[in-house]
Order: C-alpha cells, then sequence, then structure tokens
C-alpha cells in the first residue's frame, strides 16, 4: 500500500491542475464523442434548416448569416456544458476530485478551459458550414472572425460553466440551464454578432472596435466574477 | 466467541501499543460537538469523536441515521453547521492541501468509465500532488490485484473490479484518514479479502479508518472501537476488548437499540 509516512507530494499549482482537468473532461470527450457528435449534427441541421427557409431575395446573406452563426453558437455550446458536470456526477467522480487537493478555482478553470475548446471546435465546423451555405466570401477576414469567436467563447464557456455546476445537481439539469444561462449569453453574443457582421461586410475594423471592447469587457467580468463564485456552489 | 479486530487477526502490530494509558495516544482525528442541519432536520446532531493513529472505528446504524452525512464532515467535504473537526491539529475543511490527509472510499465507484484503470488512479494521485503519479499507481494496482486491468476502460469492468479500482483511487496518495462508506458493496469473496488485507496494511502504516457498514461482522472483524448511530447521534461506543467484539451480543445490542427506536 502507498505509505503515508513516505509518499512524496508537491502542494497544489493552480495552472497545471486545471490543464489536468481540461485533459482528462477532453480525452473522455474524444473517447465517446457523445456531445461533439450531437453538437455537430445540430449545427449542420440549423444550418441546413436556415439556408433552405431562406429567401435571398428578401433578407441578404451578409444580414442573416451573422445571426444564423451565433444562433448556433449559442445552442450547440449548450450541449457541451451539459455534459460538463454530468459526466462527475455519473458515478460521483465529483466527490473524488472535490476530496483531492485540488483548489476549486482549479476545478472551475479546468472545466472552462474544456469546454471553450468544445466550444471553439463546434465553431471550426460551423463558420465554414455557414459560409458554404449561405455563399460567403470570408476572405481575409478570418483572423478577425476567429477571433471574435474565441472572445465570446470564453465568455459562454465561464457564465455556462459555472451554471452547468448549478444545474447539475437538480433533477431538471438540461432544461434549467438553457433559461439559466441564455439571459447572460446576450451581452456576449450581441457585440460577437455585430462585430462578426461588421467584418464579413468587409468594412474597415475600426467600426467594429466598440463591439470587440465591449466583448472583451464582458469576458473579464464574466471569468473573474464566474471563478469567485464557483466555489459557493460546490457546498450542499 | 469474541471477533478478533484486524490488526490482531493478522499479527500486525497492535495501534493500541501506541495509545497512552487512558486508551488516547497520538490523537489524529477530533470531532467536537458536529452539527450539520439541513433546513429544520439535523442529520448529525452533536457528534464527538477522538480516534488515534492507526485506529478503526466501525460505525454502524440504519439507513438515515446520519453515517454518510458524518463521513462527509469528517472528510471535510461538507461544512458543520456547528462544531469542529481536526485531524492531526489541521481544521477540516481547510487549505486544499489538506485534503490530500483524507482518503474517501464509497459504493459509488467515482470513476470515469471512459478512461482505463490506469488513467482513472493516475488522474486521481496526480490530483492529489503525487509527485511520482506512476509508480504510486502501478504499486496500489498490484496491491488490489487490478493491475492485469490497468489498460482496460472502467466501464468494461464489473461492479466487483470497478470497486476495487476505486479503492485504489482512494488509496493511492497514502492518506492519513480513510473514510470508507459502504466499501464492501458489490466486492466477492476474493475481492473482498484483498481489500480486508488492504485495510489492515494501510491501518499498520498509522491510518486513521472510519468505516460505515451494514454489516455487523465485517465491521467489527475490522475495528478497533465500535459506534451506533441513531438519528444523527452516536447512541453507543465501545472498544474492542480481550482481542475483539463479542459479535451476539453486540448484534443483540443494535437490535435493541435500532428496533426500539424504531418502534
Amino acid at each position: 500500500m502507498t505509505d503515508p509516512a513516505t509518499t512524496a507530494h508537491r502542494a497544489p499549482a493552480f495552472l497545471a491542475d486545471a490543464w489536468r482537468i481540461a485533459r482528462k473532461d477532453l480525452l473522455i470527450e474524444f473517447r465517446t464523442r457523445s456531445a461533439f457528435l450531437a453538437a455537430t449534427v445540430f449545427a449542420v441541421l440549423a444550418v441546413a434548416i436556415f439556408r433552405f427557409t431562406w429567401d435571398p431575395t428578401a433578407i441578404p446573406a451578409m444580414d442573416l448569416a451573422p445571426g444564423v452563426l451565433w444562433v448556433i453558437f449559442t445552442f450547440s455550446g449548450l450541449l457541451g456544458l451539459n455534459r460538463s458536470f454530468s459526466l462527475e456526477l455519473a458515478e460521483r467522480a465529483y466527490d473524488g476530485l472535490l476530496a483531492s487537493q485540488v483548489a476549486r478555482e482549479s476545478i472551475f478553470v479546468g472545466k472552462v478551459l474544456a469546454n471553450f475548446v468544445f466550444v471553439s471546435a463546434i465553431q471550426a465546423l460551423a463558420i465554414p458550414a455557414v459560409a458554404l451555405f449561405f455563399g460567403l466570401e470570408i476572405g481575409g477576414a478570418w483572423g478577425v472572425l476567429i477571433g471574435i469567436v474565441l472572445l465570446a467563447a470564453l465568455g459562454l464557456s465561464a457564465v455556462g460553466t459555472l451554471f452547468a455546476a448549478i444545474a447539475a445537481n437538480t433533477r431538471l439539469a438540461e432544461l434549467l440551464l438553457p433559461m439559466m444561462t441564455l439571459p447572460f449569453f446576450v451581452p456576449l453574443v450581441i457585440p460577437a454578432a455585430q462585430a462578426s457582421s461588421v467584418v464579413l461586410r468587409g468594412l474597415p475594423l475600426s467600426s467594429a472596435m466598440e463591439w470587440f471592447k465591449l466583448l472583451l469587457a464582458f469576458d473579464l467580468m464574466f471569468v473573474s466574477a464566474c471563478i469567485v463564485v464557483f466555489p459557493f456552489t460546490i457546498e450542499e | 466467541m469474541p471477533i478478533p479486530h484486524g490488526t490482531a487477526a493478522t499479527g500486525v502490530a497492535d495501534s493500541s501499543a501506541n495509545r497512552s494509558a487512558d486508551g488516547e495516544g497520538d490523537v489524529a482525528l477530533v470531532a467536537e460537538g458536529l452539527v450539520r442541519a439541513f433546513g429544520a432536520r439535523k442529520a448529525v446532531n452533536d457528534v464527538s469523536l477522538r480516534l488515534s493513529d492507526g485506529e478503526c472505528l466501525a460505525l454502524f446504524g440504519p439507513n438515515g441515521a446520519g453515517k454518510t452525512t458524518l463521513l462527509r464532515l469528517l472528510g471535510g467535504l461538507l461544512r458543520p453547521t456547528r462544531g469542529r473537526t481536526t485531524l492531526h491539529g489541521t481544521l477540516l475543511p481547510g487549505p486544499s492541501a489538506t485534503r490530500r490527509l483524507v482518503g474517501l472510499i464509497s459504493h459509488h465507484a467515482m470513476l470515469y468509465p471512459a478512461l482505463t484503470v490506469r488513467e482513472n488512479v493516475r488522474f486521481a494521485a496526480e490530483c492529489q500532488g503525487v509527485i511520482d503519479a506512476d509508480a504510486a499507481t502501478t504499486r496500489v494496482l498490484q496491491q488490489l490485484r487490478v493491475l492485469d486491468r490497468a489498460e482496460t476502460a472502467v466501464r468494461y469492468l464489473s461492479r466487483g473490479l470497478q470497486q476495487r479500482v476505486s479503492i485504489s483511487r482512494a488509496l493511492v496518495h497514502g492518506p492519513r484518514l480513510v473514510l470508507l462508506d459502504e466499501p464492501y458493496t458489490g466486492l466477492d469473496e476474493v475481492g473482498a479479502l484483498v481489500f480486508t488485507e488492504a485495510l489492515r496494511e494501510l491501518k499498520a502504516s498509522g491510518a486513521t479508518l472510519v468505516l460505515i457498514t451494514h454489516n455487523l461482522t465485517e465491521g467489527l472483524m475490522m475495528g478497533d472501537r465500535a459506534a451506533i448511530m441513531q438519528d444523527g447521534r452516536i447512541v453507543h461506543e465501545e472498544r474492542a476488548e480481550n482481542g475483539g467484539f463479542d459479535l451476539p451480543r453486540f448484534q443483540a445490542l443494535y437490535r435493541n437499540l435500532v428496533h426500539e427506536a424504531i418502534a
């Protein structure tokens, strides 16, 4: 048996512990692919439905496409967020994690990191799909568009992870999570949609700066507030 | 006939040798006036305990008596409404590094089914800050005799094997306090024997154990002390005497206390 007197331990390491948790979550998702497949199917279906109900003579593609993109972003993200804590609670593995020396804040950051990768990966499929279905010429705007998506994904992951932790212990977690999170997604999705609209129209980047700043401000606010609040969601 | 408790049965030095004359040697775990209320209901009501290094408390009681809540309080997973718990002088729940002093085993597997046995146990070791997590993982899997399944995903294992992996996960970091909530659930005879042997070694190494079980025989076999919980309180407590407990007497006492309370 591992002897209590002789086992060498290191002190808790905030970022290393967070990365360990993110890596574990991503490995589980990679093995099972359950949330990723569901989110991908949803994204493709949503794009297809929007495309075939769209009347190009009534609404220009540039007006509709950013909206479609952010609808997909929001709802496909929810699928991953739900899974984030359900995988911990299935066999009560969460108790083991909470009983470990990993700081609560590290658990949160690790979960956010995994959700961030998940949401970004879905967007990496959704953006080309939207571009293809709506005939968008993204051209040189790719870099900026990716930047917008990453900023929005960070805020969404932070808020979503916090509420997923709260909802996970309830019987109606899958219903409760969208109800709790969607109001908080609005301040992220509006500037992201506006900034991406500016970028897709090929307008100067300076005209999107205000939206960028707003998005960044909400990111900072949400990430820091959620890190502080998360430990309180664990207490029964 | 008295049931010999674990250390005496295996010939490992009895931890009582380290205790002072009053039977309270190097006190490891101290719980004072623990109360935990959920709304108006007190799941744990004014419980106090003192356990020494290498000592095992077997805790019995009917469903809903407050045993699991007490265990979660002792492990620092729940904050008490009132009272305090210290482990070797460190307040629980305390700074995050103090949590590595505790190992938690429950009837839930507490594992990730999609990960392999080795990945699960190594993840637990890393989370507890074990420096050589790979070596510690191999060692504990060998001890619990699941090393040959190390690369198998947990979801493909039987319930009994999963429980052995779960025990490996809880012991890989060498905890000073091991909290066991119905750990024998799902274990077959071999699994139960292997687990009992692991617990005895752990006791011999100086770890303190709190064991919750509904099986009086296995609880009294392992325990140096036995307690009965009812309605959030410890209503009876006794030490092993003359190398063990008197099972028939304890069974009768348990039935009287519990059935009396239910009636």
